[in-house]
């Protein structure tokens, strides 16, 4: 009997040169959003205040060190974390279309920081004090509390209703709602903290100061590290509940920690960055049709490198127009990521296919 | 024989809303052998997939107790389990971009670490499996671009390759066209019997389920239980009893069943032959009353069939008249029996 096991070896190498491709596009755009903006920097000025050398203007030091590097690991992390949570959640609830941000979980996490913001009213002194507002601990622990719950309501009636369309339909609802919860607290609430709200949720990389950046990266990670162990059950479920029960797993236990890591990321993300639309979406797609695979111990790896380059990719298509900041990130990864979700539709004639 | 399967006085059914328990069969006492294929028979209702998801641990027993190799089935966690009994669903997942090498590699599942690599060990027995289930050649092909047949095969290679002395099957021959289920029947029955494994699997395909099972299981609703070798089931009468509805009806000595649809006039065949017995299932086909002798009713066609003869020949009291084959003879019966009414 031969066994071909070079098949299987060869596999792992070509995944080996796509994830190599991906880091070098990573890394590309990672310089470019560093060294583009309203001031560009020279790219050798910019290794040389990277690698702490100082740079001939001072002024570029303190852009990149401030500014520049700052956004550019929020983006690179936050695409990481979506990917993961929308890779994660499509997943649990065997529905290609679930995202954070399509289910309502991202709207959830919007709850608990409009209820901090508006009617806690967690003082605010001004927009350009933000910053600080968003490392507040108070609005993480929101955000985490309000996407777990949707995610657990989510995950109750995906339980129950085995149709993904009614499922998704629901989170839609849900997702409707709970922004009808936001509106009607923001019709209660002060000018200057409605203003502060609505600067978040237009969603930016920009946000987390060096300082915080320390506490995000740290939970980030932890979140990325988590969903990495859990690769094994994560392809168990792609066989659905049953087949994964009888596979040894505990899927009880196994749903409920993969709700809370994803509710961690997602929120921990919706906290610093605002609610950022279908990045969570579509990243899970690009990953599988192009490591042309279903396996997480691949996809896992591909959705944090592909997430974190596509949200490098926007933010640097945010800031085109000329200043920091100037476009919205939703409205860049809308318009990127809503063709995604109509070429999944012309695609899979069957809807329950390809998670 | 030690079975690895028991069951003492369990009852299987499910939980309504409100906490309410709907039991569907109490009172069960129930063994399975190893090296044994069991078929698991009844109509639609009579609660086959709820026995066999209690059986899997996917429900719990209502009341009752259900042992497997001699240890109560909630003491074992999932992991434990899943190296005691394997299962396959009705219903095949829908995966992309997942090979069958993958899909079968699932089965190893219980046994790989932490992350799931496959050891060369683990990837011998998947190979093994593979070739038992005679999908080898399938390997790199993607499992969502497979048939009903091969799919299903693939399914059953996964659970070869979890190495459970228990395997549990739901429909297996479901969906699948004749030939097909009678490859996967033959598949079952080669795992039971040479890798002693106690095969359960539920189907609705009768007559395969009687030429392929080593043991029987009847169910019905509102009836209890009952077990047996197929052969013994039929001649006790209970395998007709269990399926007997309206119009239909087990006949014993053709061991099929047949749908009384008698409409027409009755005929006597006489003879022993293949074609007897075909000309017999044509008759009744078209709604003649097949009889084996002349009872006092006059009107009766008789019919004899000649051994040595190749052809047909149809006697009535004044002529007797010969056929080429089944067809002319059914058109002569019809018009006879258009003209009589006119």
């Amino acid at each position: 009997m031969t066994i071909s096991t070079n098949d299987i070896s060869k596999d792992n190498g070509h995944y080996w040169i796509k994830m190599g491709i991906i880091v070098l596009l990573g890394a590309i755009f990672f310089i470019l959003n560093i060294a583009m903006g309203s001031v560009f920097i020279p790219v050798k000025e910019f290794f040389k205040i990277i690698f702490g050398m100082g740079s001939e203007n001072p002024a570029w030091s303190s852009i990149v060190i401030n500014s520049r590097f700052p956004q550019a690991v929020t983006a690179l992390l936050a695409g990481a974390a979506l990917g993961a949570g929308g890779l994660m959640m499509q997943t649990l609830f065997r529905n290609p279309l679930a995202g954070p941000s399509v289910l309502g979980v991202s709207s959830g996490a919007s709850l608990g920081v409009a209820i901090m913001i508006l009617f806690v009213s967690v003082p605010v002194g001004n927009i350009n004090m933000f910053s600080q507002l968003a490392g507040n601990f108070s609005i993480v622990l929101a955000a985490i509390a309000g996407a777990v719950l949707v995610l657990l309501l989510i995950g109750m009636l995906a339980g129950r209703f085995k149709n993904n369309t009614v499922v998704l339909v629901m989170g839609i609802m849900i997702a409707y709602a709970v922004s009808a919860i936001v509106g009607v607290l923001q019709f209660y609430s002060l000018k200057e903290d409605l203003q502060t709200f609505v600067m978040w949720g237009l969603g930016s990389f920009a946000n987390v100061s060096s300082n915080q950046l320390r506490h995000f990266t740290f939970v980030i990670i932890i979140g990325l590290l988590l969903t990495l162990m859990f690769s094994k059950p994560l392809n168990a479920l792609l066989l659905g509940e049953n087949y994964a029960q009888n596979l040894g797993v505990n899927t009880k236990k196994i749903r409920i920690i993969l709700i809370l890591i994803t509710g961690l990321l997602t929120a921990v993300v919706t906290a610093y960055c605002g609610p950022i639309a279908f990045l969570g979406l579509a990243v899970p797609h690009l990953s599988r049709n192009f490591f042309k695979t279903s396996n997480h111990l691949i996809n896992i790896p591909g959705v944090i490198l592909i997430g974190g380059l596509m949200a490098l990719i926007c933010n640097l298509i945010a800031r085109l127009p000329g200043y920091d900041g100037a476009l919205p990130i939703n409205a860049i990864t809308s318009i990127m990521g809503a063709p995604v979700v109509i070429w999944i539709i012309i695609k899979r004639t069957d809807f329950r296919a390809d998670v | 024989m030690s079975s690895i399967l028991k069951t003492y006085n369990l009852s299987v059914g499910y939980y309504l809303n409100r906490g309410k328990a709907k039991i569907l069969h109490r009172n069960i006492d129930l063994e399975l052998f190893r090296g044994e294929i069991t078929c698991l028979l009844g109509p639609n209702g009579s609660g086959k997939s709820t026995l066999i998801r209690t059986f899997s641990g996917f429900q719990p027993a209502l009341t009752g107790e259900l042992q497997i190799v001699g240890r109560p089935i909630n003491q074992y966690k999932a992991i434990e389990l899943a190296k005691v009994l394997g299962v396959v669903l009705t219903e095949h997942p829908v995966v992309g971009n997942m090979s069958v090498f993958s899909m079968v590699a699932f089965g190893r599942s219980p046994y790989t670490g932490f992350l799931g690599q496959l050891s060369k060990t683990d990837k011998l027995i998947i190979k093994k499996a593979m070739q038992n289930a005679g999908i080898q050649d399938l390997q790199n092909r993607q499992f969502h671009s497979l048939s009903d047949g091969e799919k299903q095969k693939v399914f059953i290679a996964k659970a070869l390759a979890q190495e459970t002395p228990l395997m549990f099957l739901d429909e297996p021959t479901a969906f699948l066209d004749f030939p097909s289920k009678v490859e996967i029947l033959q598949l079952l029955r080669t795992s039971a019997w040479e890798q002693d494994k106690a095969v359960l699997l539920s189907t609705h395909d009768l007559n395969l389920a009687l030429q392929f099972a080593d043991k029987i299981w009847l169910m019905g609703q509102e009836k209890p239980i009952v077990t047996g070798i197929p052969e013994d089931l039929v001649l006790s009468g209970k395998f007709g009893s269990y399926f007997d509805h309206k119009n239909i009806s087990f006949d014993k000595t053709i061991g099929t069943f047949t749908f009384d649809a008698s409409t027409k006039q009755a005929i006597v065949v006489h003879g022993q032959n293949l074609k007897l017995d075909w000309l017999r299932k044509a008759l009744h086909r078209k709604g003649y009353r097949v009889l084996n002798t002349k009872d006092k009713d006059s009107s009766v066609i008789e019919f004899s069939l000649d051994i040595e003869k190749e052809n047909f020949e149809l006697k009535s009291d004044q002529s007797s008249m010969a056929f080429q084959n089944i067809e002319d003879l059914m058109i002569f019966l019809d018009e006879m029996k258009f003209q009589k009414t006119k």
